[in-house]
């Protein structure tokens, strides 16, 4: 292997499983440190400056953070991490005199933001406080996107939701609600310097079935869920199915049952394995009896004068092959399933019927429109994309990623700048030694189980469809989650001149993941490690050759837990920790001086 | 917190053993040694053969004399039976012990001071008597625990840490066990595992007295320039001539052997060790071409390493004196302790 080249930014953030699988590169372990501290509002900001909404976000993220955590792969549970992001806003005060301001003057520069949404918020978080004005225009009466039209209150209230969404306005951000923009050229000819289309994926998908249109208690789930938070829907049937197994499907059932339904089932046609839902949501659901039923694919409704009585489903049967892929599918049988109202939960569609095709902008043949993965610009200069509107139906944590990146382009673009000529990320190397047995940070393993949340209890939480079910953590579980953290960005820094090859980091390291040997491909160097690992997508560490025998040190990322003991035993500081920071510029940053 | 006590994880997919253990099951407690000393990593290659012998840890016993590398039986096979003696005096618990019950598989744990200067004739004798043991010599060239004075080991021109020299000639515990009779002489580096770790699983499976002097760098007293025990010198001196594999009994016995590379040497239980010459015309089962080689490398100011002598055919001193077969935990009462009578009849006999 040829040497690991450690001062590429790259390297070191990589190791960082979760802030790595955050769309908006979280620093998570150091946010978890000042939770630790009791510096809940510092928390809180730190989290702010790239995702922008902890408190929206510590609630209801899709958390792709998670499942990449370090401790799941050494033990079995992830750290809490979206838990104690919600710990740190519920914890942070007043933090108002800390967020950005509304600056003095504005620089001139106007850009229209179509749809309040989360990729519209956050362009205008980062572009008004250097002096963009910035309008947002929304169709419907309130801002916040689906976030407030369809993430039920049950799961995001509305005053955490109004909250962090004020804090922007409040930089003298414009916002018309109840403004369908409704001709992409006529906005285009209002002479704005820039126009960021953040509008979603509005379409929920149909399921054209016979007797489909013979009922109106057919409901398609985004357009429901809008009609009950906008509260123009107030009740339901007693028996309800909803089709689909994704996250609608999982809010459109909780939602029913709050509404007075008493049998609710979610329909599946495939098996568990294959459902989209995340696990908490399904959990979540069938705390509260859901049923989820599956191999069931929908064949029919059954009306009888007009009135909906149930649907018909075939039973399904599947093979799957060594990997778990369906191989084959059959049908068994027909069974028909009683039930008052249905609800569609199959998917989203991107819908721009307000952009006429000859305005420049080009998409492609389902609808989506060109837009550059790094610029979110689309096929017309000064018009960018982001959120669902660009790529399709995505999550909120992807739509803030898009929202700073979009910011990045617009403020490039008023300057007559390259859009590409991007800063890159840089890495900043901070000591953690304080003296003998002494880290600045908790480096010791702490074994405890992943903390539960805990949950308003069954009989209370129905009675009102905006009581909040997830009560947050307490103090003893706060101090337990904290801990579990295995402060993956405290970096294990080598300096391989300084290595005597004692073996003494070798012996002490708890989980086997270093080794000395001679060089050779990595293919090689996998199967003779210490502790042999295939990649889990985490790189092995090969060091410049030790001066005394010319091997070279192997550490295997994969199962590190950054406890600090290698640097510790070894007697000449070979190893060391160092606390990485990845720093990522933002907008607002675009104008510093290039790192040397 | 901060800490630096090794935490024992169960994590996913760790290696097992025979018997379903792990390596870290081969641990003890966290050492106390310097950060960086050679014995750490002969602890950590001592578990790491127990580990691949798949040694049931409560059927060994760990015995170690005074000094830092004494102090190392605590730091692995944590359920292990173990006596720390006094100064120099191991040998005697161990052939006690090993009389006592011979099922066991015994290692012994010493240093350069306590085997070659207060405990030299206890070392000697044990040797001689062929105990069926294993006995590690932490070689470092100086009391490590008494903070770095020469050792009987150390070399002429060996410079301490302040500069002055050694001026007496060294006791080589190589040399010494090829003179009286030992029946498997061994050198190794706490820096080479891959030597090592084999080296330690045929010593314990060797039936008799297996001597592995080591090579273990003190970091703290004499791991500086113009010692002849550091890192950095065994690094540039040493030498390897004989690397031997264990093929435990039930695996390959039958395994074909190269002519002339490599020699098979057949254990009492049937394993076998598998010798692999790095050096041209070197036998380690002729114990005068050993000593010829030995004394030739010391010449070259070489450090000869690898297995340099074994001898299979030598019986034991449990077998030599006709012992008592079973542990003598398991005898009866009454037949362990036939009582006064008894006694008295015996000794007439030898009135
Ligand atoms: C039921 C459901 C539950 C979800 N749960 C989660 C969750 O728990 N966690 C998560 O991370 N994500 C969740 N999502 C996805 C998430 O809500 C979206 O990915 C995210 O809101 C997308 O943000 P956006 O800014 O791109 O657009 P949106 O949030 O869709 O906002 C677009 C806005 O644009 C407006 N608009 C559209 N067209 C026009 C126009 N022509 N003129 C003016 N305004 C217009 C719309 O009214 C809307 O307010 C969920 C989605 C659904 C449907
Ligand atoms: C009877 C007695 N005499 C002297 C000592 C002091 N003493 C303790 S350790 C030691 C020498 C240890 O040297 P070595 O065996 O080489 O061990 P190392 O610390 O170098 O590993 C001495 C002389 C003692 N503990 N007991
Ligand atoms: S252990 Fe902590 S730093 Fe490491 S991946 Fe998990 S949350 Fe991130
Ligand atoms: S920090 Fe060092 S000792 Fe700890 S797990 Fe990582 S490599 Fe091993
Ligand atoms: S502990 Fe330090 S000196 Fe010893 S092998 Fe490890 S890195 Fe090298
Ligand atoms: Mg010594």
């Amino acid at each position: 292997m040829i040497p690991t080249d450690t001062s590429n930014p790259a390297y070191f953030h990589k190791v960082v499983d979760c802030q790595w699988a955050c769309p908006a590169h979280t620093p998570v372990p150091d946010y978890i440190r000042l939770i630790a501290q009791g510096r809940y509002a510092d928390a809180y900001l730190l989290n702010r400056k790239s995702n922008v909404f902890p408190g929206i976000l510590g609630r209801v993220c899709d958390r792709p953070c998670e499942p990449a955590c370090r401790r799941g792969r050494v033990e079995d549970d992830p750290v809490a991490i979206c838990r104690l992001k919600r710990v740190a806003s519920d914890h942070r005060g007043d933090v108002s005199d800390r967020l950005p301001k509304k600056p003095a003057k504005t620089n001139g520069k106007r850009i229209a933001l179509v749809g309040a949404g989360p990729a519209s918020f956050t362009v205008a978080n980062d572009l008004a406080p250097m002096g963009y004005e910035c309008t947002i225009f929304e169709k419907l009466d309130e801002p916040g996107g689906l976030m407030r039209s369809n993430i039920p209150a049950f799961r995001l209230p509305e005053q955490v939701l109004s909250e962090e969404l004020d804090a922007i306005l409040d930089m003298g951000v414009q916002l018309k609600l109840g403004t369908p923009i409704t001709s992409m050229k006529s906005l285009l000819n209002k002479g704005y310097d820039a126009v960021f289309v953040g509008s979603g994926a509005p379409k929920g998908k149909n399921l054209d079935l016979p007797g489909r249109y013979d009922t109106d208690r057919i409901h398609i789930g985004i357009d429901w869920l809008e009609s009950v938070a906008f509260e123009h829907t107030k009740d339901i049937g007693e028996k309800v199915l909803i089709i689909g197994v994704g996250n609608t499907a999982m809010d459109c059932c909780r939602t029913s049952l709050r509404l007075g339904a008493k049998s609710v089932k979610v329909m599946a046609r495939k098996p568990r394995a294959f459902f989209k839902a995340s696990d908490w949501e399904l959990e979540d659901a069938e705390e509260e009896n859901v049923e989820i039923v599956v191999n069931h694919s929908p064949k029919s409704f059954v009306t009888k004068d007009g009135k909906l009585t149930g649907m018909v489903f075939e039973t399904m049967e599947y093979e799957l092959d060594e990997k778990g892929r369906i191989s084959s599918q059959k049908v068994t049988g027909e069974v028909t399933i009683d039930c008052d109202d249905v609800i569609l939960a199959i998917g989203q569609e991107n819908a721009f019927p307000w952009i006429e095709d000859d305005a420049g902008i080009r998409f492609d043949e389902w609808h989506v429109p060109l837009v550059d993965e790094t610029t979110f610009q689309s096929t017309r200069a000064g018009v960018f994309f982001g959120g669902d509107a660009a790529f399709g139906p995505k999550n909120i944590i992807w739509a803030v990623e898009h929202g700073h990146q979009a910011a990045i382009s617009i403020h490039k673009y008023c300057q007559g700048k390259m859009l590409t000529g991007r800063l890159p990320d840089e890495l900043e190397l901070h000591p953690t030694k304080m003296g003998m047995f002494e880290w600045s940070y908790s480096n010791s393993f702490d074994a405890s189980s992943r903390r539960e949340m805990r949950h308003v209890e069954l009989v209370k939480r129905f009675e009102k469809l905006d009581i909040e079910v997830e009560l947050g953590f307490s103090p003893e579980q706060i101090a337990t989650e904290v801990e579990r953290c295995l402060n993956c960005d405290i970096q294990t820094v080598f300096n391989a001149p300084l290595c005597e090859e004692c073996d003494a980091c070798i012996d002490i390291c708890p989980v086997e993941c270093l080794s000395i040997v001679e060089n050779s491909s990595e293919d090689e160097l996998r199967k003779v490690l210490n502790a042999p690992a295939a990649s889990e997508g985490q790189d092995l560490f090969a060091s410049d050759e030790l001066p005394l025998t010319g091997r070279i040190m192997i550490k295997d990322e994969n199962i590190c837990l950054h406890c600090g003991l290698c640097a510790e035993r070894c007697p000449t500081a070979a190893w060391d920790m160092q606390e990485g920071e990845i720093r990522i510029h933002h907008a607002a940053e675009q104008d510093m001086e290039s790192p040397a | 917190m901060t800490s630096f006590v090794k935490p024992r994880i169960r994590r996913k997919n760790q290696p097992v053993n025979e018997l379903g253990l792990t390596r870290a099951d081969y641990e003890g407690a966290m050492s106390t040694l310097c950060a960086g000393c050679g014995h750490d990593s002969v602890t950590a290659s001592m578990a790491r053969a127990f580990f691949r012998l798949s040694i049931e840890p409560h059927r060994a016993v760990k015995v170690s004399g005074i000094g830092c590398s004494s102090k190392t039986t605590a730091y692995f096979l944590r359920e292990s039976h173990g006596n720390n003696t006094v100064h120099g005096r191991m040998p005697s618990v161990a052939t006690g012990a090993a009389a006592a019950n011979s099922s066991l598989t015994y290692i012994g744990v010493s240093g350069d001071g306590d085997s070659l200067s207060i405990g030299l004739g206890q070392f000697v004798h044990a040797m001689r008597r062929n105990v069926n043991m294993l006995y590690v010599l932490e070689n470092n060239g100086v009391y490590g625990l008494t903070k770095g004075q020469f050792s009987a080991s150390a070399d002429i021109g060996s410079l301490a840490k302040k500069g002055a020299p050694n001026e007496q000639p060294p006791i080589d515990p190589v040399s010494l066990a090829l003179s009286v009779g030992a029946t498997f002489v061994a050198r190794g580096f706490s820096g080479d595992r891959e030597q090592l770790v084999p080296l330690i699983e045929a010593g314990l499976k060797h039936k008799g007295f297996g001597l592995i002097d080591v090579i273990s760098p003190c970091v703290s007293f004499n791991d500086h320039k113009g010692s002849t025990k550091s890192y950095a010198h065994t690094y540039k001196y040493y030498h390897k001539s004989v690397h031997a594999d264990f093929v435990p009994p039930s695996k390959d016995i039958k395994v074909k052997y190269d002519e002339g590379e490599m020699m098979p040497v057949e254990l009492h239980d049937g394993g076998v060790i598998r010798l692999r010459k790095l050096e041209r015309g070197f036998d380690p089962r002729d114990r005068a071409a050993a000593t010829m080689a030995l004394a030739k490398a010391q010449q070259n100011k070489e450090i000869l390493t690898g297995l340099i002598h074994i001898d299979e055919s030598h019986p034991d001193m449990h077998e030599l004196n006709r012992m008592e077969e079973r542990p003598l935990n398991e005898i009866p009462y009454a037949e362990l302790n036939p009582g006064a009578a008894k006694l008295a009849e015996l000794q007439k006999n030898f009135r």
